[in-house]
């Protein structure tokens, strides 16, 4: 039996081992989609039929014409709901990438630390987490005043403590075993034992967290629109279809429907890429 | 410079762990020193202090709750209790000495190939500056001496045998040549055949490197095989040092060693039974005054319990018992 043996670049190696997960494979198919439908918004269909009321067209369900039908000022649901993906990446996508890499930041220091920083970081990220993350969003907000970066800022803030905190449970587990140990023993310093045995090591559960957290926060920049200090009506974010459409619920589900599904493949898909990342890098999996 | 042979000289030292409602005294006052180029091994039961005296070496021993309360440790003129932490790392650890772990199973990262494993640790200390295409052939160099084939390093730690893993781990220790090795009972994680594989390797780089190393093991039958000199701790006290022969001899033994000695299967005498020193080892962190072992002793005297037991030195044969005083001092 020859068995060939061809030297990949570990990059190269995790990016095979994705490329053979069919499932998460879906999950990128929909994010190119998405992708897709975000820079060719305009030209799919214009943002003004999403913005502009049409009020003897109001309700009406899925046709020809309105696709995902209209909603209660009678705009187009399917333009809607393309245009806001769009607002919505913009605000879910950067907060979650900062929330999480400043959480495991924070979380390596804690728990790589545990003598004073660990205890001095943790109780401030209590301060922090003894406010109901939406509450605290919503100081930001309200301090910083609305705009699409001050919604990102305040979306990362929120999430930071709860990110900080599984991180800094992984790392803890990590840094008591004996490779760790052995790291040191051969002359690593703190700088290399976190950026080359404790990071890659917790990239794993960090990843799962992200999934999670990016579609929490996708609800959550909803819940700050429905109280008017996220994104500005007629602005085409879900959230916001989201939460204008709870008054039609009952008469016109499709108004609640399309951006829930929206929504749900969004979260699917980054739920999907993250599983397959995860397998991916943790080469104990491959084969 | 007492003596150019001498590489390291530990000196009345004693380790402490604090927790929130006991000290536990691990290791008591202990002295010992290695000759370049030797062999020492350190015997004695699970909890005497033994791994604890390894790590202080290194300074790798948990510092919330491990204390080190005296003694000095010379190595090459310099006290590695006092050294900054900059030159623990970049001039000892790995460079000028390093440590086998016990367990090779969880002592390499799990995520990254294993050449390059070895590697970083080459990396840390590359004072000559090398290429990568000559770090990339150390490592090869490295991994052929310890028997593994060179077209393995691109595995992963999941893919090796448990005898590899601590192959890869003993490369580790080896690929900057340091002076000397600390070896964590390097073989108890492996089964026997490999055992003899990897200690017959030991034996073979050391003698080519000239190496030392303090090899911490309880299996007497590896201290015959592998050491010259042996120390045998019991309650963070050594008890009994002396050469191989000193030990195995069987005049003036510690009552310890003769319980550890009757704790081996013998091939020349005929017993159904093995016999083991009774009772367990003190609990550290309430030891008892006088001689720690005479609890379970049994020449077990009145003055045992009130004098701790000073060294009574027979050439190059060292024991801590009350047995051995001079007749005076008995009564």
């Amino acid at each position: 039996m020859k068995k060939e043996k061809k030297r990949m670049s570990n990059f190269q190696d995790v990016l095979y081992r994705f490329s053979k997960n069919k499932v998460s494979l879906i999950g990128v198919a929909i994010l190119v989609v998405l992708l897709l439908v975000i820079i060719f918004a305009e030209q799919i269909s214009p943002y003004q039929y999403g913005i502009k009321n049409n009020v003897s067209e109001r309700l009406q369900g899925p046709s020809a014409k309105h696709w995902f039908g209209t909603d209660g000022y009678g705009r187009d649901i399917f333009t809607r709901v393309i245009h806001g993906a769009k607002f919505t990446m913009i605000i879910a996508l950067p907060a979650t990438l900062f929330a999480q890499a400043f959480g495991a930041i924070l979380g390596a220091l804690a728990a790589f630390y545990t003598k004073y920083v660990d205890g001095i970081l943790m109780r401030i990220l209590d301060v922090f987490q003894a406010i109901p993350g939406t509450l605290l969003a919503l100081a930001v907000v309200a301090a910083l005043g609305t705009s699409l970066p001050n919604l990102v800022i305040a979306m990362m803030i929120s999430r930071i403590p709860g990110a900080a905190r599984s991180a800094r449970a992984i790392m803890l587990l990590l840094v008591g075993k004996d490779d760790i140990e052995a790291a040191r023993a051969y002359g690593s310093n703190d700088w290399q034992l976190i950026t080359r045995h404790v990071m890659p090591n917790a990239l794993g559960p960090i990843i799962v967290d992200l999934t999670i957290n990016l579609s929490a926060i996708t609800l959550q920049v909803s819940s700050l629109s429905y109280i008017g200090l996220g994104v500005q009506p007629p602005t085409p974010e879900w959230g916001v279809l989201l939460s204008e459409a709870r008054e039609y619920m009952q008469i016109a589900p499709h108004t609640i429907l399309f951006p829930g599904i929206a929504i749900m493949l969004t979260a699917l898909a980054f739920n999907l890429i993250g599983d397959g990342l995860r397998d991916a890098l943790d080469p104990r999996l491959r084969d | 410079m007492a003596d150019k042979k001498t590489l390291l000289d530990v000196k009345d030292l004693s380790i402490i762990y604090t927790s929130r409602n006991e000290t536990i005294h691990a290791v008591n006052g202990i002295d010992f020193n290695l000759q370049k180029g030797e062999t020492l091994g350190i015997v004695g039961e699970t909890g005497a202090g033994k791994s604890t005296t390894a790590y202080s070496i290194l300074r790798l021993l948990p510092e919330r709750t491990a204390k080190v309360t005296s003694g000095s440790i010379m190595f090459d003129d310099m006290d590695l209790l006092k050294i900054s932490d900059g030159l623990m790392q970049h001039g000892i650890r790995g460079e000028r000495i390093s440590i086998i772990f016990q367990d090779p199973m969880s002592a390499l990262n799990p995520i990254m190939r294993i050449g390059d494993q070895i590697a970083e640790a080459l990396k840390f200390h590359n004072k000559e500056n090398l290429t990568k295409e000559e770090l990339e052939k150390q490592v090869d160099e490295t991994l052929q001496l310890v028997g593994i084939q060179k077209e393995r390093k691109d595995d992963y730690p999941h893919q090796l045998s448990g005898g590899m893993k601590q192959r890869v781990m003993i490369a580790i220790a080896l690929v900057c040549e340091p002076d000397l090795i600390i070896a964590d009972e390097p073989t108890t994680a492996l089964d026997v055949t490999i055992q003899a594989q990897v200690l017959a390797m030991i034996e073979n780089l050391k003698e080519r490197f000239g190496t030392s190393m303090i090899l911490i093991t309880h299996d007497l039958g590896i201290v015959a095989q592998m050491c010259d000199r042996v120390a045998i701790m019991y309650a963070g006290k050594i008890i009994e040092t002396g050469t191989v022969k000193d030990i195995f001899s069987k005049e003036m033994r510690h009552p310890y060693t003769e319980g550890l000695f009757g704790s081996l299967p013998n091939l020349e005498t005929k017993s159904s039974r093995l016999h083991p020193i009774d009772g367990l080892m003190p609990d550290p962190a309430n030891l008892p005054t006088g001689c720690k072992f005479y609890p379970r002793c049994p020449h077990c005297m009145p003055i045992c319990k009130e004098n701790e037991p000073t060294n009574i030195t027979s050439g190059t044969h060292i024991v801590a018992c009350h047995l051995y005083d001079s007749e005076k001092e008995k009564r």
